[in-house]
């Protein structure tokens, strides 16, 4: 059935009005403050320990992000971590809180589509998070400019950039993610504690549990086993299960983009590569397109899990 | 044709096997106040739903201003104003910054924004609230504030679903007066309330609602005259000289249609108010009249008696 007017007629004003909360809400305040904080940290480790050590890299800039602080992880594998905090902490409520205030059939009573409401505070979640990522490049930017005394070339300011982007997708698989809770679930503490939970899972529990399940899928071959290697079977089946997990694809695409000498994407090349084998800079289209399937996934992810609110929520009754 | 401004036909929605709202017709008229009775579950809130399209239309048509709220939800809700039961509103924003919310998602311009939201709030008697939080405000406010948001729409209809539940008399009574206004101006009032006095108050014509049906459709003296036969008691005390048969003279009045005797006391049942010609009766059969009073039809007496009967028919279909 083919409706009259925009679909997102009011897109403009739902957008507004959810950026105007999120910047005056004390939730969101507190879950920046401790990002801020994590990223000023681990830049200021990571600039100690690059002035202790690799004076000559070409790369400079683009080890700030991924150099590794013990014990805090690098720059980069913070960001993995945290955004899906500061994501669900965006929307784990959007919805629900609309129909818990009893605000949800008077503001559909204005002339907007439904597509309005959830494309708005999707997208004022998005612009946050942006902003919020924007502010730490330029942290992590500035702090390498004063702080070590080398400007960036052109090709690292980009590919930082590109990382922005893909932290941006990354973003919106969780904050996809958390408004569908948000309108599943009209309680707001379960949605909270669900998406906690699968973010803890994909955190600490799922890598491990990939190298498990791969075993028994693939078990080793016994030839392998005896010349102390891994089994290559095992590897790429428990590689295919680990990057069900958003933050593995995240984690993958940075490498790529941060780490110009990665030449593929495999738990081989992911131990040597961490700064540890410095091969022949690709450039950055080359990186790119080793990302490509990784960025991809994200994009997708964040789709799909919208997609899947949106069908939701347009079936769902207005009424509290 | 006819000036309808909401029409429907055979309007039914059914949750899974359950019928809510079972093949029901009305229109309401422009300009007048047009009331849903009926107790708790009968549909009422599910057929203003269907108007403003909010909720899906199982069968049947529903036309409000000459649109179909499911293909035109956007022209509808542009011309429409809707008081849910319980409305909500964000209570970290003040009055006027709620209401700036609606008048953007609806399009006003800046300029004309600040005026509009000045003069339905000052209509309301919240014009010194105005910059004061939501969070602070009382029932009868938060009512208020969500009748000021229709007259910020300027809307054509209104539709209020149990507007006084939970005001106090006082309140009650400066609500309905709101409401009352509302028609003087032309507006449309489309409300539903179980306070059968205060619905017999303002509404011109009123739909009794039971078990999704609309079992009785008219105006308070029709329905009367439907459901109790006649709508009027007069009672007249009365010793009349021996011989001048009062009870028969009496019985003669155009409007009377029944009259039992209890000593010196006639109860008519009557169509109108029959008070003058009752008196001129006495007087004529020269008789001493000593008390002459009326119960108007109470929109109560009806409702309780159209029950009474049903029950008393199901009874008997139960005995037989
Ligand atoms: N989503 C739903 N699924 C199934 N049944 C529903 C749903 N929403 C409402 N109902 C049923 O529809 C019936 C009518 O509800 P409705 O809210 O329209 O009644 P109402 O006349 O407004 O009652 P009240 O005076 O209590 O507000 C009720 O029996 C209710 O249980
Ligand atoms: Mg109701």
């Amino acid at each position: 059935m083919r409706r009259e007017g925009s679909a997102f007629q009011g897109l403009g004003t739902v957008v507004l009005k959810e950026l105007s909360d999120q910047m005056s809400s004390i939730r969101i305040f507190v879950l920046e403050l401790l990002v801020v904080a994590l990223a000023v940290v681990s830049v200021a480790l990571a600039i100690r320990q690059l002035g202790l050590t690799t004076a000559e890299d070409p790369f400079l800039l683009l080890r700030l992000f991924t150099v590794d602080n013990p014990p805090l992880p690098s720059f980069a594998g913070m960001l993995g971590f945290l955004i899906p905090l500061v994501a669900i902490g965006l929307g784990f409520d959007a919805i629900s809180s609309e129909h818990n205030r009893r605000t949800l059939s008077r503001v559909l009573a204005q002339p907007i589509y439904r597509d309005a409401l959830l494309m708005g505070k999707f997208l004022a979640g998005m612009a946050t998070l942006g902003i919020m990522l924007l502010a730490m490049w330029l942290l992590v930017v500035g702090a390498g400019l004063f702080m070590l005394g080398v400007p960036p070339n052109g090709d690292e300011i980009l590919r930082s950039l590109v990382f922005l982007l893909i932290a941006l997708c990354y973003c919106g698989v969780w904050l996809a993610f958390a408004m569908l809770l948000s309108i599943v679930f009209r309680s707001a503490a379960t949605a909270a504690l669900i998406a906690l939970g699968v973010w803890l899972f994909f955190v600490f529990i799922w890598p491990s549990l990939a190298s498990v399940l791969a075993q028994v899928i693939s078990p080793p071959d016994v030839r392998y086993v005896l010349l102390g290697l891994p089994t290559p079977g095992t590897i790429e089946m428990q590689q295919t299960l680990a990057r069900f997990s958003p933050n593995q694809l995240f984690a993958e695409a940075v490498l790529a983009i941060l780490s110009p000498s990665t030449r593929a994407l495999g738990p081989i090349y992911l131990e040597q590569l961490q700064g540890a084998v410095m091969g022949t800079a690709l450039p950055l289209q080359q990186s790119l397109l080793i990302a490509w399937p990784q960025i991809v996934g994200l994009i997708a992810s964040t789709i799909v899990l919208f997609v899947a609110g949106y069908v939701v929520f347009q079936r769902q009754e207005v009424r509290a | 044709m006819t000036d309808n401004v909401i029409t429907a036909h055979g309007l039914t929605k059914r949750y899974r096997r359950a019928t809510v709202v079972d093949d029901i017709n009305f229109d309401v008229a422009k300009g007048e106040i047009f009331g849903l009775l009926g107790p708790n579950g009968a549909g009422k809130t599910t057929t203003i739903l269907m108007l403003l399209g909010l909720t899906e239309v199982t069968s049947g048509e529903v036309r409000v201003l000459g649109h179909n709220p499911v293909r035109e939800p956007l022209a509808v809700k542009r011309r429409v104003g809707y008081l849910p039961d319980s409305v909500g509103f964000y209570d970290y924003l003040t009055a006027a910054e709620n209401l700036a919310y609606t008048a953007r998602l609806m399009g006003f311009p800046a300029a004309e924004r600040e005026r509009r939201i000045m003069s339905a709030l000052e209509r309301v008697k919240l014009a010194d609230v105005a910059n004061k939080r939501v969070r602070t405000f009382s029932r009868g406010m938060r009512q208020r504030l969500g009748l000021a948001e229709i007259v910020m729409k300027g809307a054509e209809i209104a539709i209020l679903d149990e507007p006084t539940s939970g005001l106090d008399p006082q309140a009650t009574v400066d609500f309905l007066g709101l409401i009352e206004q509302l028609k003087h101006e032309g507006v449309t009032v489309l409300l539903s309330s179980h306070l059968l006095d205060q619905v017999q108050r303002v509404c011109d014509r009123v739909a009794l609602f039971q078990a999704g049906r609309i079992v009785l459709l008219g105006s308070v003296p029709q329905l009367a005259k439907e459901v109790l036969g006649a709508g009027f008691i007069v009672e007249v005390d009365a010793v009349a000289p021996p011989g001048a048969d009062l009870e028969a003279r009496l019985l003669a009045v155009p409007g009377v249609t029944a009259v039992q005797r209890s000593g010196d006391r006639y109860r008519l049942n009557a169509t109108r108010d029959v008070r003058p010609d009752a008196a001129r009766a006495v007087v004529a059969a020269d008789g001493a009249l000593s008390r002459l009073s009326v119960d108007a039809p109470s929109l109560e007496a009806i409702y309780t008696r159209y029950f009474q009967r049903k029950d008393q028919s199901e009874g008997v279909r139960d005995a037989a």
